[in-house]
């Protein structure tokens, strides 16, 4: 069984952001990137499927993006998966989600797997889309938001469950699929240091345009994306909040005159 | 010198620091106050493998070397001492002299069982009698047939009352005095042998320092390490590793000192501001953060040295001696920063102050590190 595992490197939780000058993006110099937290939930689904399986599991991690994104690659290689793909190209610069789930998808055509594992949103852009996308470019079923994973016995499909509101959904799904997965579903192992040590001599695999057959570069990047960041901007601050004193009637009175008064909004 | 981190370094740093936020920071402060030795938190760290970072692979340790473990001491150090020298004692002490003089039988033995802290390492020179003048240790090995007979008490042992190997430095010859000593592996079951009284300590809380009396205790003579008189020389070098440790410590504890200081100078107000408005503290804060990055390089280096296989004795004495007593005025102007606040036991910056002042005794005071210093300039 092939189980791919699509991870993003993203900004640190912990970062200060910045912009850049035109607005327009963030500043990544000096910026700590880190992998995506709920791509660690799927990188742990991956290993946990493979320990219970043995038989000829392989756990493959693909990340597309510029070098940083090699970290993030041999951390999840660290934590156990087997391979690694970096999937990067000049002309991948600039992408929307839509284009890179397009980049996605042809890469797991070529490499074939059984069950492509993601997070449920990457915590940068907050897009939820990629994974969506890439399923449907592969014309295979979904599951999105997964807390709860089980494989059928014959290894052909999937029980999955889902938190909604006021109580969990049950899906049964047919391999190849596309799975998403939230907080809950695992608790994500650390990178042990033979498993460190045993990363450092994998070798990443390299895809880039070249590779992929019938994507050019009108496809992909900015040049193929449909959709453009045309500005961030930040929120007003936030009005400084004012603790009212005094007993119970006094309180609701003072309120009543601030609304009334100050605010009018009554 | 090479600065930067390879993949390799930053991914042990960033596991020892999600290890120590995660699984460490939690319970630090209650491990502190109860005296609780952190056991179950030490089989963790085995089974990612940090009890065994020196040990070469082939001995089922991580093969990773003195750099690395830098790394991962300054994360643990920086939320739990008490963790941190257990962690340091056990790699740089107890592994240490194993696989730098230990024949092929003690590295086949107990290597193995190290590197997964089946056995937990500690490590005997000091002597009621014999503190910094370590070479007038009296406890004595009288070598019979093909053992040793031991008599003969150790004093401030880390770890004592948990670990499972001792390195123990005996007196094999009564006529000299540092070469008549040798060193030795020690089990804790061993007839004869014997844990003492464990230390009520201003500090470290959660590490035992303990006696240890050896009564007509017979050990095999293919325990001693190397060969009988070089015991003073493998102590002194493993202490070059382990003041490396303790180097590191300082720096853990100094910057948890910093941590804590920066964070409260930015939400405690006086006089209608932040304190961190007020250039006092300030000049508290500049100063702890540089004296910080001056302590981490100088131990990066001392250990990249030890790495490389190059004398570094003083190198390992300078880190040693300017990291701990930084890490002592880090400690004492983060209490200062926090008012009296930092007085309580309800702040962890009460815990980092009597926690850094061990990192200035032990594995040498700052006077033995001087003296080692100058003697390098001296002596040359
Ligand atoms: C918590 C703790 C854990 C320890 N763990 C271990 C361990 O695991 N294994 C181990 O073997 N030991 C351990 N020790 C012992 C430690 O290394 C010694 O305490 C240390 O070496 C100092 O020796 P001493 O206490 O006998 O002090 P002394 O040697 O009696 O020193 C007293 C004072 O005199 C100064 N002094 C001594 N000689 C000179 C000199 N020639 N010139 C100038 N000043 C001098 C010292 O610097 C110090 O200020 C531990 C100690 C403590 C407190």
């Amino acid at each position: 069984m092939k189980i791919g595992v699509l991870v993003k490197n993203v900004p640190d939780t912990e970062t200060k952001i910045k912009l850049t000058s035109d607005g327009t993006g963030i500043e990544t110099q000096g910026v700590k990137f880190v992998m995506n937290p709920f791509d660690e939930y799927a990188v742990e689904a991956a290993l946990q499927f493979k320990e219970k399986i043995k038989d000829d599991a392989t756990v493959t991690v693909v990340s597309l993006g510029p070098d940083r994104v090699v970290e993030t690659l041999r951390t999840a290689l660290a934590m156990g998966a087997d391979d690694a793909v970096h999937v990067w190209d000049d002309a991948f610069e600039g992408g929307d989600m839509l284009t890179n789930a397009r980049i996605l998808a042809k890469v797991i055509e070529k490499i074939g797997f059984d069950l492509i594992l993601g997070g449920k949103q990457g915590i940068d852009y907050d897009a939820m889309q990629t994974c969506a996308a890439v399923a449907e470019h592969l014309g295979i079923p979904q599951v999105q938001i997964v807390i709860a994973l089980e494989l059928s016995e014959d290894k052909t499909a999937l029980v999955a469950r889902r938190r909604i509101e006021g109580g969990d959904e049950v899906v049964d799904i047919k391999l190849p699929a596309v799975v998403t997965c939230e907080k809950g579903l695992n608790e994500p192992r650390y990178a042990s240091l033979p498993g460190i040590m045993k990363a450092k001599k994998k070798e990443i695999k390299k895809i880039g345009l070249a590779d992929l057959d019938g994507l050019t570069a009108d496809d992909v990047g900015s040049m193929g994306s449909t959709t453009k960041i045309v500005g961030y901007e930040s929120l007003a601050q936030r009005p400084s909040c004012r603790m009212l004193e005094g007993e119970p009637a006094q309180q609701a009175a003072d309120l009543v005159r601030a609304l009334r008064e100050e605010s009018k909004v009554i | 010198m090479k600065l930067g981190l390879s993949d390799e370094e930053r991914m042990v740093q960033e596991t020892a620091r999600e290890f120590a936020d995660s699984e460490i920071a939690p319970v630090a402060a209650n491990n502190d106050a109860e005296g609780r030795f952190p056991a179950d938190i030490v089989k963790k760290l085995a089974e990612l493998g940090f009890m065994g970072m020196l040990i070469p692979e082939k001995y089922g340790g991580a093969g990773l070397g003195n750099f690395c473990l830098v790394l991962a001491l300054e994360e643990i150090n920086r939320v739990c001492a008490s963790t941190g020298v257990t962690m340091s004692v056990h790699n740089s002490l107890a592994t240490s002299p194993i696989i730098k003089f230990g024949s092929d039988y003690l590295k086949e033995t107990y290597l193995p069982k190290l590197a997964t802290s089946e056995m937990l390492g500690a490590y005997a020179l000091s002597e009621a009698e014999a503190g910094s003048d370590a070479a007038s240790l009296k406890c004595r090995a009288v070598k019979d047939g093909d053992e040793y007979v031991v008599n003969g008490t150790k004093l401030w042992v880390t770890t004592g009352a948990h670990a499972d190997l001792f390195i123990v430095m005996l007196r094999t010859d009564t006529e000299k005095r540092s070469k008549g000593i040798s060193a030795f592996v020690v089990e804790r079951d061993t007839p004869g042998f014997k844990v003492g009284k464990k230390e009520n300590k201003l500090g470290l809380r959660g590490s035992s320092t303990t006696e240890l009396i050896f009564e007509d205790c017979r050990l095999p003579a293919k325990n001693l390490i190397g060969e009988e008189g070089i015991g003073f020389v493998i102590a002194m070098a493993t202490l070059d590793g382990g003041r490396i440790g303790i180097g590191t410590q300082a720096v853990g504890i100094a910057q948890a000192c910093l941590d804590a200081s920066v964070a409260y100078a930015k939400e405690r107000e006086q006089f209608g501001r932040k304190i961190g408005e007020f250039q006092a503290i300030q000049w508290k804060i500049a100063d702890m953060a540089t004296a910080i990055e001056a302590s981490r390089l100088m131990v990066y280096r001392a250990a990249r040295m030890r790495d490389m296989d190059v004398p570094h004795t003083k190198e390992a004495a300078m880190a040693k001696l300017f990291a701990s007593e930084a890490a002592n005025r880090a400690a004492r102007e983060a209490v200062q920063i926090h008012g009296g606040a930092g007085y309580l036991k309800d702040f962890p910056v009460e815990r980092y102050f009597r926690d850094a002042r061990i990192t200035e005794l032990y594995e040498g005071t700052s006077e033995v590190q001087r003296i080692v210093i100058s003697r390098s300039y001296l002596q040359a």
